[in-house]
């Protein structure tokens, strides 16, 4: 499986890369409690552009600012993007407002993404911590899209409360295919909660794969990710089939302005997938 | 008619694999098949822990009645897992409750039979002690992940 995996195919939307695109919401839909999921779509124009899973866009919020947000929707949708963000800080708060109709910029799309043409004849293990669903959201579509080309497929989910599970119906709905195995759990819940209590990692040693033949990819909080690939190491998953996503604080998204700079890569352009054998050295030093 | 012993089953799974067969003799000696229905009481908080479980299929709940909160489960214990570690530190009570979550079913080994072979037999008494230690030390674990909130808006 190749080390490096950047986005060769997708053309960025708009030839300057520091210009936005206008698009338009077409719904927004509250995921949970701090959590929702913007759909939009080309406000001037009915082309829109292809993305990779695990890529992702900055989404400007006119007069207040930018961020960037993971694509979580099918890459079969196209025009119409999602993007699954929780309230977290200023612009989100004032994305969090926006209604139907509303306009907002995009550039895009950026980064590296989940390989998962390169998984073909694996199993897939896909492990996600909270709001980290959304980034593997794509690639799931995608693995579902060509079931046959894959051996098991098992999706780990770890998250706060029951209340806090994203795409509830959605995880019910695969769940109920029989040919992806989904396990959630969730840190602590009421006794009428029937699932499993525990942190994510803890799925892992009985979880339905074959390591010496597996694909993993990873996303969630930095300290989740850490253990889980350990975890998966632990379980016999090679370092280098391990792959997980990055969050560092970005702002130009093209590794010109050095805001997402972690140790010797750039979080925007170098990731924010990686393989696992790449980041390790860097993973939970202070300095970094 | 054949008859099965335990001894093949008990020594395939995780927890006791790589146990010698004279060890797995002496272990299973102390086991029985226990089978719960869903919501069934395994054992409550104060009763004595006379016993530990190997889940074999289920799910069992262990619990805690929480002031304000309610009855809140802390943990769940699922296929391949081990239930309770009382049994081997005195004054052999259970701390919490455990409640089947679905049909379950599994392995009671009783823990006075077992602390007595233990103390007969410290080679046995080291293999169990290093097995129950993987388990502390991966419950701990993943009770510090748990109690850093990683999901929780500030991290």
């Amino acid at each position: 499986m190749a080390n490096t995996h950047k986005a060769p195919a997708p053309q960025a939307l708009n030839p300057e890369p520091m210009f936005s695109t206008p698009y338009r919401i077409q719904r927004v839909r509250q995921e949970t409690d701090d959590t929702f999921t913007l759909e939009i779509a080309p406000a001037d124009s009915a082309e829109g552009f292809s993305f990779l899973p695990g890529q992702f866009n900055m989404l400007y919020v006119f007069g207040v600012g930018e961020v960037p947000i993971s694509i979580s929707s099918d890459p079969a949708d196209d025009p119409v993007l999602q993007h699954t963000t929780r309230v977290v800080g200023t612009v989100t708060k004032a994305m969090r407002l926006l209604r139907r109709g509303d306009l907002l910029g995009i550039r895009g799309p950026y980064g590296t993404h989940w390989p998962v043409a390169d998984a073909v004849g694996r199993d897939v293990v896909i492990v996600a911590g909270g709001i980290g669903l959304a980034p593997l959201r794509p690639a799931l579509y995608r693995l579902m899209a060509q079931r046959e080309k894959y051996r098991k497929i098992v999706l780990l989910y770890g998250t706060r409360t029951p209340e806090d599970i994203l795409y509830r119906n959605e995880l019910e709905h695969w769940r109920g295919k029989f040919d992806l195995e989904i396990q959630v759990t969730v840190d602590r819940a009421a006794s009428s909660w029937r699932g499993n209590v525990g942190v994510v990692t803890t799925m892992i040693p009985r979880a339905p794969f074959d390591p010496s033949n597996t694909a993993a990819f990873i996303c969630g909080p930095e300290v989740m990710m850490r253990f889980t690939a350990m975890e998966l190491q632990r379980r016999g998953v090679a370092l280098e089939r391990i792959f997980l996503s990055m969050e560092r604080n970005m702002k130009c998204g093209i590794g010109l302005c050095g805001h997402c700079q972690y140790g010797p890569v750039f979080t925007c352009k170098d990731g924010p997938v990686f393989t696992y054998d790449r980041i390790e050295p860097l993973f939970g030093k202070a300095e970094v | 008619m054949t008859i099965h012993t335990l001894e093949p089953i008990v020594q395939a799974t995780p927890f006791f694999q790589g146990m010698e067969n004279r060890h797995i003799e002496l272990i299973t000696g102390c086991a029985r098949n226990v089978r719960w229905a869903e919501g069934e009481t395994i054992f409550r908080q104060g009763d004595a822990a006379d016993h530990f479980y190997l889940v074999r299929s289920g799910i069992v709940a262990v619990q805690l009645m929480v002031p304000h909160r309610g009855l809140t489960t802390i943990l769940t214990v699922g296929e391949g897992e081990v239930l309770g570690w009382s049994w081997l530190f005195p004054p052999y009570r259970w701390h919490f409750d455990a409640r089947a979550q679905q049909p379950t079913h599994g392995f009671a080994f009783d823990g006075k039979c077992l602390r007595t072979k233990c103390d007969e037999d410290h080679d046995l008494g080291y293999e169990i002690f290093k097995r129950f230690m993987q388990v502390l030390n991966d419950r701990l674990e993943s009770t510090r992940l748990q109690l850093l909130d990683i999901y929780g808006k500030h991290t």
